[in-house]
């Protein structure tokens, strides 16, 4: 089975909770753990938020949440039209930010690394950021029952 | 929202949401600091009964109360934390401040 879909956005704080409910619903026919649910809605969660709050710092935007699930693989990218990021390496290092004053964790991008099985973040200043997610679902398989 | 704050002696309680995200930090934030700031407040405890979702905004919520207290030689608590608010504090590092009181002990 096979399935894609495409949403788009504004960027408001309020619509991180909606994506995470939208994901939630995307991966429910392979039957995911609770582990395996709550690894995905955290990841999405990660990355909308970065795009609300880094992408277009409280301005108006769009964030384009695009989803392919295929033979229990999730495939799922975020993408805003925002600043973008200067330097990705920097970064994705654990606890680093652009905004102490906003008291961030700076676990945002080690969140999504930690929760899912790959990580991709395209992103050039001005030219908004793509995040690039997978997980394969049941791969815990059998021991988690 | 202030229901969610109450004082025993001088450790505060919170209660928090069901979501804790970027949306609901701030105000959670800010109503544990007018208790902070305006009451004795030495300890504080994080009860996570209601909560079904935590992600990196909730580590900054509780990393920065901790922040606040720990001068002062306050501790930061955790209750009813669930199996998947378990897993964000173990990847966040929290544990390594936030004291994980298992049920049926008190903080």
């Amino acid at each position: 089975m096979r399935n894609e879909m495409r949403l788009e956005l504004d960027a408001l704080s309020i619509n991180e909770a909606f994506a995470r409910v939208v994901v939630s619903a995307f991966v429910t026919p392979v039957n995911p753990t609770l582990e395996e649910l709550a690894d995905v809605k955290t990841a999405v969660s990660e990355a909308v938020t970065n795009a609300v709050i880094h992408g277009y710092d409280g301005a108006q935007g769009k964030v384009v949440l695009h989803g392919i699930l295929q033979d229990g693989l999730l495939h799922i990218e975020v993408e805003d039209r925002g600043k973008g990021i200067e330097d990705v390496e920097k970064a994705m290092e654990p606890l680093f930010t652009t905004r102490p004053e906003l008291e961030r964790s700076g676990m945002g991008f080690s969140f999504m690394e930690a929760f899912m099985d790959r990580l991709e973040v395209r992103s050039e200043p001005g030219e908004g950021t793509l995040v690039i997610m997978e997980k394969q679902f049941g791969s815990q398989g059998q021991d988690e029952e | 929202m202030e229901d969610r704050f109450h004082m025993i002696e001088n450790y505060l309680m919170i209660r928090m949401p069901e979501e804790i995200d970027h949306h609901q930090a701030a105000a959670l934030s800010a109503g544990a600091d007018r208790y902070i700031m305006g009451r004795a407040v030495k300890h504080i405890v994080f009860d996570f009964e209601d909560t079904r979702f935590m992600d990196s905004s909730g580590v900054g919520v509780v990393i920065g109360r901790y922040k606040k207290i720990a001068c002062f030689g306050g501790s930061v608590y955790a209750v009813n934390a669930d199996p998947q608010i378990m897993r964000i504090i173990q990847v966040s590092g929290l544990k390594k401040v936030l004291h994980v009181v298992e049920e049926g002990t008190n903080a």
